[in-house]
């Protein structure tokens, strides 16, 4: 393991030590340890089950963990300081299968968290959501329903309802996973855009070409444990761990990378 | 035909695959099904109402429920006492849809503070989906007016409308739930990420979908509400059944009965219609979702 080529500014914005949960008796995370830095993106690879979605939802604290902590910004997410919300108002997370709420319009979906939670008024949420949507070429759909739109689409809604409680932290859990293939290159353009902005992500993803475009480091996840980290142009060219190799050996056999 | 779809197509200037040539139809193949369907069907049911109407007794019968004079002369009665059902029944309908909704969120909060709501909530839908429906019509619309309380109405007709939206409510509030929780869970965690509490997630994602989930289901229970509504008649409210009966007793004779069938009949066949086509249109909305 060799640490990133620019040292990193002292604090990190999320910080995680130790962390373990159990699924009943199964291990799920196993003494993870995981610092991410402001304007970093950090992506995480590994088999489907290897831990990678929980750790990433214990991080806004969608799913119970059973030791270790979690900071933002050197606070533990548990700290009654943030209140029942306060966390979620400052960590933005965008699933899978998009979640999009069916029975709301685009900008209906979009503004719900700016209006009901941080009680911005309504004129303002929508000038917020439309600018948001405009730069992710959205624009025109604000009207429409998600089963109106295409998977790309919707989860670039998705990512737009993320981004309008104006995050400090984004967490994108494969987001390109559920997509046809020809609509996953557009998604990850925004997110592209999102790190030339600054954003600060951490991101599952099973897309080792772009993990080794967007990451600044990549963490490779086997059973629970965070195996190997390190630069992208190291950890998938030249891996140093034989899980990790073994893992890349099977994308590389499938045609992935 | 055939000669023609065997020849080769220009696959540049091709718009698209040839439609499908459709048959005429001759007469013949066009008319014959139908026919026969309406002629076998009005065989057989002529053939029946022969049978039925030549039977030795059939003129007892005929005078006991089908007597035009006694018809006539009871419909005015037991039309207003229908019109006391219907009203009855529209109340009870916006009463039992809140009632049963709140009864619903209350068995679905999480976290200890909700608990004593919780538990009322499941004491009172094993109580009152436990009772019989007469019976909770008995106790309420006998049962309170006797106690002569001070302040209180002693109108069975009030009570006994109290006990439908009680015993309803049960039921609704066990259909809401069961479209709670078909709701996905992604859009629990969407709305808790997005930092929603508890009780906006409700408000906002989850009931508005559950709600639409289950109106087919909660429309079956109106029709049934519909015809419950004539239970109020045990304890003498002058509602349509109540009306034919009493008309009855004084004449010994059944028509009026058969005018509360008709007018029951004329109100539950058109909403069971139309339940049917709010569930078969909610079908094909899914049905294009998972598509």
């Amino acid at each position: 393991m060799s640490a990133p080529e620019t040292p990193p500014p002292p604090a990190p914005r999320v910080s995680i030590e130790d962390l373990t949960k159990y699924y009943g008796q199964t291990l799920v995370l196993d003494e993870v340890y995981l610092d991410v830095h402001e304007h970093e993106v950090v992506c995480l690879i590994g088999a489907s089950g290897s831990g990678k979605s929980t750790l990433l939802r214990c991080i806004n604290q969608l799913v119970p963990y059973d030791y270790g902590t979690i900071r933002l910004d050197g606070v533990p997410v548990d700290d009654p300081s943030f209140g029942k919300t306060g966390l979620r108002k400052r960590i933005g997370i965008v699933f899978q299968a998009y979640n999009l709420f069916p029975h709301m319009n685009v900008l209906q979906n979009v503004t719900l968290a700016p209006r009901k939670v941080h009680g911005v008024g309504r004129a303002e949420a929508e000038d917020n959501a439309r600018r948001l949507l405009g730069l992710l070429e959205m624009a025109n759909f604000a009207d429409k329903y998600p089963e109106q739109l295409s998977g790309g689409q919707q989860q670039r809604v998705a990512i737009v309802r993320a981004l309008a409680t104006d995050p400090d932290v984004l967490l994108l859990d494969e987001v390109t996973a559920a997509l046809d293939p020809e609509l996953i290159g557009g998604v990850l353009d925004v997110i592209r855009d999102l790190k030339d902005q600054g954003m600060t992500m951490a991101i599952v993803t099973h897309e080792m070409g772009f993990a080794k475009d967007v990451a600044d480091r990549v963490c490779f996840l086997e059973d629970g444990r965070i195996i190997e980290e390190g630069l992208p142009e190291q950890l998938l060219v030249d891996p140093q761990e034989p899980q990790t190799r073994r893992f890349l050996q099977r994308i590389i056999d499938a045609g992935r990378l | 035909m055939s000669a023609e779809r065997a020849a080769p197509v220009d696959r540049a200037r091709r718009a698209g695959p040839r439609p499908p040539v459709k048959a005429t139809l001759t007469p013949r193949e066009r008319y014959l099904p139908a026919s026969i369907s309406i002629v076998s069907t009005v065989v057989v049911f002529g053939v029946l109402w022969r049978v039925v109407t030549s039977a030795e007794n059939w003129p007892l019968i005929e005078r006991q429920f089908f007597n035009v004079e006694a018809m006539r002369a009871s419909f005015p009665e037991v039309l207003r006492g229908f019109a006391l059902n219907m009203r009855i029944w529209v109340v009870a309908l916006v009463l039992i849809a809140i009632f049963g909704v709140i009864i619903a969120i209350f068995r679905s909060l999480t976290g200890p503070w909700a608990a004593p709501l919780r538990v009322f909530a499941i004491v009172y839908i094993d109580l009152l989906r436990g009772m019989p429906s007469i019976l909770l019509v008995l106790l309420f619309g006998l049962g309170i007016p006797a106690l002569n309380l001070p302040g209180v109405t002693s109108s069975n007709t009030f009570w006994g409308s109290v006990a439908l939206v009680l015993g309803y409510s049960a039921y609704t509030s066990e259909v809401y739930r069961s479209g709670i929780e078909a709701v996905p869970d992604g859009q629990r965690a969407a709305a808790k990420a997005l930092g929603l509490t508890q009780w906006q997630t409700l408000r906002y994602s989850i009931l508005p979908q559950a709600v639409r989930n289950v109106i087919p289901a909660l429309l079956n229970l109106a029709v049934a509400l519909q015809k419950d509504v004539a239970l109020l008649s045990v304890i003498g409210v002058r509602e349509a059944v109540r009306n034919a009966q009493i008309f009855t007793a004084r004449t010994f004779n059944f028509s009026s009965y058969m005018v509360a069938t008709v007018l029951f009949l004329l109100a539950t066949i058109p909403m069971a219609r139309f339940t049917d086509w709010v569930t078969k249109r909610d079908q094909e909305r899914r049905l294009q979702r998972t598509l």
